[in-house]
């Protein structure tokens, strides 16, 4: 009575998920771009080489040393901004503001989205029938006008922005959230956890939530990168975090006066988004691909 | 069946309504699931439920485990109305083991904590407790200690399912329902598995619902038979009885059906045709008897009663009850 297959030990399945994610290179440079910048982002205060708030004047919009080598200054990295600040002290200070952003609104759209979306899924019927009524209004308002208006009447912010973003940006979880759970709620070992005696909290924590997280991972990261990308632009309209703040989005928007004869003033922050945005999305597909049960045999 | 202790699984005319919704303008319809199933297991019995797909046997399980709330009837366990029990208390009396076992096992847990779940939903023991007594169960259902950290993707089908009857067996319930638990296996894992239930039935002293349409597995396990039909049961008593001399003609046409592993007999002749009726529309009288070679005028009038004619066994069937009279 025995089985002619075994597993295998854990070791060699430990290494073959090792393996995965190291066979994966968008994950490991995605990984290594993010840890990067968050490290930047921690320990800021340590590496940048000057005060991103102190306006020396004199030293207005110096070029960087691959922009111009002659008028470059070695103080200077990538060089200043109009205001004589240094770009590159900005730009690191500048990754705390877009992480936290992004975030903190993933945070609270991931607990509204989630929410909304799980129980809707799973108890089906009213329930289901207020969640998505209340996803199509949602769904109906256009994310920019109401942040603008917002944000227009309530006064740019750190924290009025990460509220309006959370509080508009759950809709994609609580949409896959759902679908995820209806599919769920239906297989055989959610029947077996009820027929064992566990709570309906129980289930959705223990044997629902589980299998919601790759999917999770892979919202989170979308919306991640979408807050940040939604920060630039409030910010790059006045509208969100204010200056002297060094936002990525506001620094294009001050560059843009520039734009013309200095060009990589508004380059170096449009980067920096971008990077961020490219390796937080690579980040999310890679552990999706990493952790899904259905390839970890 | 006079005479007997108290059952442990009873259904008293036991119905399961589902509405049906049919577009955004059309009126509901009722659709009849289970229409008034009566059945008793008695302990250390195992009584095989037998019926093609969409008979109503998965549904009368959910009932059972108190998945599904009957329309109408009772479902006593142990003498008491299934809907007066808490869902732990339930959960001592009834477990199941499913059809599926790579949906009935939650991918993102190791084996031990499924089998341990049960333990602690009804905080059992201490942890180190826990542990032995899920070790002990592997050993039990034929899965080695090391089993215990695997996911059940790192298992094979028969694996898993031994996992499932562990799970289902670690509060040593009163009553095991078996939801077609072979059916999703490969035929010698099959034979492996009914050896295991069979082994742990005559072990444990299980009583059990055992669920199938293959009437090979139900004649190796069952002591009683009841044969299912469009959410009626239409013959139900001892399985060599049934077995031998069926006396429903749905019955005998269901044992013919059973495939042989010689293709060249092609498929075999049950004599039914192949149309089974819309259970949205059931026909009048025997629900059989449209597709029945034995149906004569009453049959398609009068619905007919499970009632023994011959012998230990009851049969819903107007031809049955003439030939009886006919004998007698």
């Amino acid at each position: 009575m025995s089985d002619a297959t075994l597993p295998k030990p854990t070791a060699p399945a430990l290494q073959k998920k090792r393996g995965r994610i190291l066979g994966n290179p968008g994950l490991v440079v995605a990984a290594l771009v993010l840890g990067l910048i968050t490290l930047m982002a921690v320990f800021a205060p340590l590496i940048a080489p000057h005060d991103p708030y102190v306006q020396v004047l004199d030293d207005r919009l110096i070029p960087p040393a691959f922009v111009d080598a002659e008028m470059s200054d070695p103080r200077y990295l990538l060089g200043t901004d109009n205001l004589g600040r240094d770009y590159l002290s900005r730009l690191i200070y500048g990754a705390r503001i877009s992480l936290l952003i992004g975030l903190l609104t993933v945070l609270v759209s991931g607990v509204i989205g989630t929410t909304l979306g799980v129980a809707a899924g799973y108890f089906g019927g009213r329930v289901d029938t207020v969640v998505s009524f209340l996803i199509t209004t949602r769904l109906s308002l256009p994310v920019v006008m109401v942040a603008l208006a917002v944000v227009a009447v309530a006064g740019g912010s750190l924290r009025v922005v990460v509220l309006v973003l959370g509080l508009l940006l759950w809709d994609r979880f609580a949409v896959v959230m759902r679908s995820a759970t209806m599919q769920l709620r239906n297989l055989e070992y959610v029947a077996a956890a009820r027929s064992v005696g566990c709570s309906t909290p129980r289930i959705l924590l223990g044997e629902i939530l589980p299998n919601l997280v790759s999917a999770l991972v892979v919202v989170a990261s979308y919306e991640m990168a979408q807050a940040i990308l939604l920060e630039a632009a409030l910010s790059f309209l006045g509208l969100g975090v204010q200056p002297p703040l060094p936002s990525w989005g506001l620094m294009v928007a001050e560059a843009k006066e520039v734009m013309l004869f200095d060009p990589w003033v508004i380059l170096l922050p449009g980067l920096a988004i971008c990077i961020l945005v490219l390796a937080i999305n690579m980040l999310g597909d890679g552990i999706r691909d990493a952790t899904a049960p259905e390839g970890r045999s | 069946m006079s005479g007997e202790a108290r059952p442990i699984l009873e259904l008293r005319n036991v119905v399961k309504r589902y509405s049906v919704g049919r577009g955004l303008f059309a009126r509901k319809r009722a659709l009849m699931a289970v229409g008034g199933v009566s059945l008793a297991v008695q302990r250390r019995q195992v009584l095989g439920l037998v019926g093609e797909s969409g008979c109503g046997k998965s549904t009368l399980a959910k009932m059972v485990l108190g998945l599904e709330v009957p329309t109408e009837g009772e479902v006593l366990i142990d003498g008491r109305p299934i809907a007066s029990l808490g869902r732990l208390e339930r959960a001592r009396l009834v477990q199941p083991v499913f059809q599926d076992p790579y949906s009935s096992l939650n991918p993102r847990k190791t084996v031990a904590s499924i089998v341990g779940l049960p333990l602690s939903v009804h905080g059992e023991g201490s942890a180190a407790e826990r542990q032995g007594r899920v070790e002990e169960m592997l050993r039990l259902v034929g899965l080695a200690p090391r089993h215990a950290a695997a996911y059940p993707s790192q298992l094979s089908g028969g694996q898993r399912q031994r996992v499932a009857i562990a799970r289902a067996l670690i509060l040593k319930p009163q009553l095991l329902i078996c939801d077609e638990p072979t059916s999703a296996l490969d035929v010698s894992v099959q034979a492996q598995i009914l050896n295991l239930l069979m082994d742990l039935q005559s072990r444990l002293g299980l009583t059990c619902l055992f669920i199938s349409h293959n009437l090979a597995v139900v004649q190796m396990l069952a002591t009683r038979v009841a044969v299912m039909y469009l959410g009626r049961v239409v013959e139900e008593g001892p399985t060599a009885e049934v077995m031998v001399h069926a006396q429903h003609p749905y019955s005998r046409g269901l044992l013919a059906s059973v495939l042989t592993p010689d293709p060249s007999l092609g498929l075999p002749e049950t004599g039914l045709g192949s149309v089974f009726p819309d259970p949205l529309d059931p026909p009048p009288g025997c629900a059989f008897h449209p597709r029945c070679p034995l149906a004569f005028d009453r049959c398609g009038v009068e619905a007919p009663l499970l009632l023994a004619h011959r012998g230990n066994a009851r049969a819903a069937c107007h031809a049955a009850e003439r030939q009886a009279m006919a004998a007698a």
